[in-house]
């Protein structure tokens, strides 16, 4: 088990040796969003911007225009909220190459609670016309995303978590951004998870195929552009889709992935993530439990759908 | 560094009159748009451009070895797009589209449908973080680049501008200008009335800015400040430019802060017009004659390539 944070940090230092044009600015949390070595390995690519996250951002924005990448880095909660007219109005809407890269996203913060996790960010980003949205599952994942997030021109959000989660893939996997990874091939039921969640599908595969039930995992680690290509394939070879993310069921993958198949192929569907409520204190793991975005919740959302 | 002659002066009160008159003849017909601040900016843009203070080339908006100037209190483009127009970024036929279907002269103003816009702005405030931005990585980059940074009085009610100061002046970025348009003028009435910005160069000076202030339509003191901003060192530098807002239309002058956002009617328009010297019966047709000529004409909305 490793944190994705882990991975961006040492990915972004790798990146800062690679890319001279590589940037780095936060907001006082260097620490928690691992870019701390990385400032100290290039100084003068580090932005220290204090307690000020929609000046970092703007001022991220205004790089861009110099020629460099560079990658705004805080919470997601004040990233993509406290933030979200800098990235809209400033980066977006100009679609300019900046990089919002913020840990601590979803209820897997934990004990800090409900108003520093945040379940809207996916929502927030993805409305935004132009924004590539990338949510990794596990550390490899995000070791790669973080090179595919800087190689590629546009702006980008990528979501990123604080504690230790599942590996799901080997280190040197490769990603391509805009390209679904199918995981395991099945047949009544296709799970399309993000974050965290693509471990807890896995798990769900095995819990599923004891009673019977066949079960496709897909990882949709780019929630925007959606993979429809593989979007359409999974709607025709199975009888329903689960979302499974730790996000608001409204406006993030599952409501992605709702709005596609209503225009492709209308298709049973269950949604998997906190339930248009807010999160609360405690370990992340048991969060996961109690708001039933883990393996048990996978599960009872897949029957459900097939019923 | 820029010196005033008296000849010159001559020359750019000159070229100030006529980018006044075009600031009318594009609102007029648009029939919505902030003709006060773009009047009252006039001589302090006609210096920036006109006066040897901003290094640039019109024929290639991306050289990157350009200066840069950001127009946070974005909606008072239209004295921007004159500017512009007037240096050659683009066309001056495109003035009659301005906030028309199809046009590349936006409400407000947008780096990726006009050349010459460094910064997409209109919503209050980021302007200035994004100008910071651009200064520090001009820097990283080794240009000797000046960045200025325009932005209204009202604007700095936002909290965003005072995180940019606070950084600015943390990161001693002085190769960055800020010009604060200091007419007192706000949409619901003089920005004291609304909400109060005094001490105000104290509170610029208590941020760690050099701070001037001068008499905005003082040709004598706005280069003297603005060769002042690109020697300083260690810090940023805030011009705070004391202007009338309508500058050059009685009318407007008289009014104040009723002339932010409200556009001259065909008969005021006349009469600005002739307020500014320019031949009578010399305004364009309305909007919607420009609308048509302009998708036919300008139905370019692709991004002028940039450099970087």
């Amino acid at each position: 088990m490793r944190a994705t944070r882990d991975a961006f940090g040492k990915a972004l230092l790798e990146l800062g040796k690679e890319n001279p044009d590589v940037v780095a600015l936060t907001a006082d949390l260097g620490g928690s969003v691992k870019t701390d070595d990385f400032a100290k390995a290039y100084p003068k690519r580090f932005f220290q911007m204090g307690i000020a996250e929609a000046n970092m951002v703007d001022v991220a924005a205004g790089m861009s225009t110099a020629g460099k990448i560079p990658f705004a880095t805080t919470f997601a909660m004040f990233g993509t909220g406290r933030a979200w007219e800098s990235v809209r109005n400033t980066i977006g809407y100009s679609g300019l190459n900046v990089k919002i890269a913020c840990t601590h996203s979803g209820l897997s913060v934990g004990e800090d609670g409900a108003s520093h996790q945040s379940l809207e960010d996916i929502a927030l980003m993805r409305v935004i016309p132009g924004m590539t949205v990338v949510v990794p599952a596990d550390y490899a994942a995000a070791f790669d995303l973080t090179k595919r997030v800087a190689a590629h021109k546009g702006p980008v959000y990528l979501r990123l978590g604080r504690p230790k989660v599942r590996d799901t893939y080997k280190d040197g996997e490769k990603f391509e951004i805009g390209k679904a990874k199918i995981l395991r091939e099945g047949k009544d039921v296709a799970i399309l998870a993000v974050g965290p969640q693509v471990a807890f599908a896995m798990e769900a595969v095995e819990l599923l195929a004891k009673e019977g039930i066949s079960a496709t995992v897909a990882d949709y680690f780019t929630v925007k552009p959606l993979d429809e290509v593989t979007l359409k394939r999974l709607a025709e070879t199975h009888r329903a889709i689960v979302t499974a993310e730790e996000h608001n069921v409204i406006g993030g993958l599952g409501g992605a992935v709702a709005e596609a198949l209503a225009r492709i192929k209308p298709t049973p569907m269950r949604f998997v993530g906190t339930q248009d409520t807010f999160g609360e204190s405690g370990d992340p793991e048991l969060l996961w439990k109690k708001y039933g975005v883990d393996a048990a919740g996978i599960v009872s959302a897949a029957k459900s759908a097939l019923r | 560094m820029p010196a005033l002659t008296p000849e010159l002066e001559a020359e750019l009160r000159e070229t100030a009159r006529n980018l006044r008159i075009e600031v009318i003849n594009m609102l007029a017909p648009a029939g919505s748009g902030h003709p006060g601040g773009s009047l009252g900016m006039a001589d302090i843009f006609t210096c920036l451009y006109f006066g040897g203070f901003v290094r640039h080339d019109p024929k290639n908006p991306g050289w990157l070895e350009r200066d840069r100037v950001v127009l946070s209190n974005g909606h008072i483009c239209p004295i921007l797009y004159a500017a512009l127009g007037e240096r050659g970024y683009f066309p001056k036929e495109w003035f009659k589209t301005l906030r028309q279907v199809g046009s590349h002269l936006q409400g407000h103003p947008a780096m990726h449908k006009t050349p010459g816009v460094e910064l997409s702005t209109g919503s209050l405030g980021h302007g200035i973080c994004g100008a910071l931005g651009m200064a520090l990585a001009e820097r990283m980059s080794g240009r000797d680049t000046h960045v200025w940074a325009l932005c209204g009085d009202g604007e700095l009610q936002e909290g965003l501008p005072w995180e940019a100061f606070m950084a600015a002046s943390h990161h001693k970025a002085d190769n960055l200008t800020i010009i604060v348009d200091r007419n007192d003028a706000q949409i619901d009435g003089t920005t004291e009335s609304v909400m109060s910005l005094e001490p105000f160069p104290d509170k610029l000076r208590a941020f760690g800015f050099e701070t001037i202030v001068i008499d905005g339509h003082d040709y004598g003191q706005i280069f003297d400040a603005m060769n002042k901003a690109q020697q300083t060192k260690g810090k940023p530098t805030a011009i705070v430019a004391n202007t009338i807002m309508g500058k050059g239309v009685k009318f407007m002058e008289a009014d104040g802060y009723k002339w932010h956002g409200k556009t001259p009617s065909k008969e005021q328009a006349a009469q600005a017009l002739k307020d500014l010297g320019a031949s009578p019966g010399s305004i364009p047709e309305g909007p919607w004659a420009a609308a048509t000529s302009a998708k036919k004409k300008w139905n370019v909305p692709s991004r002028p390539s940039r450099s970087a």
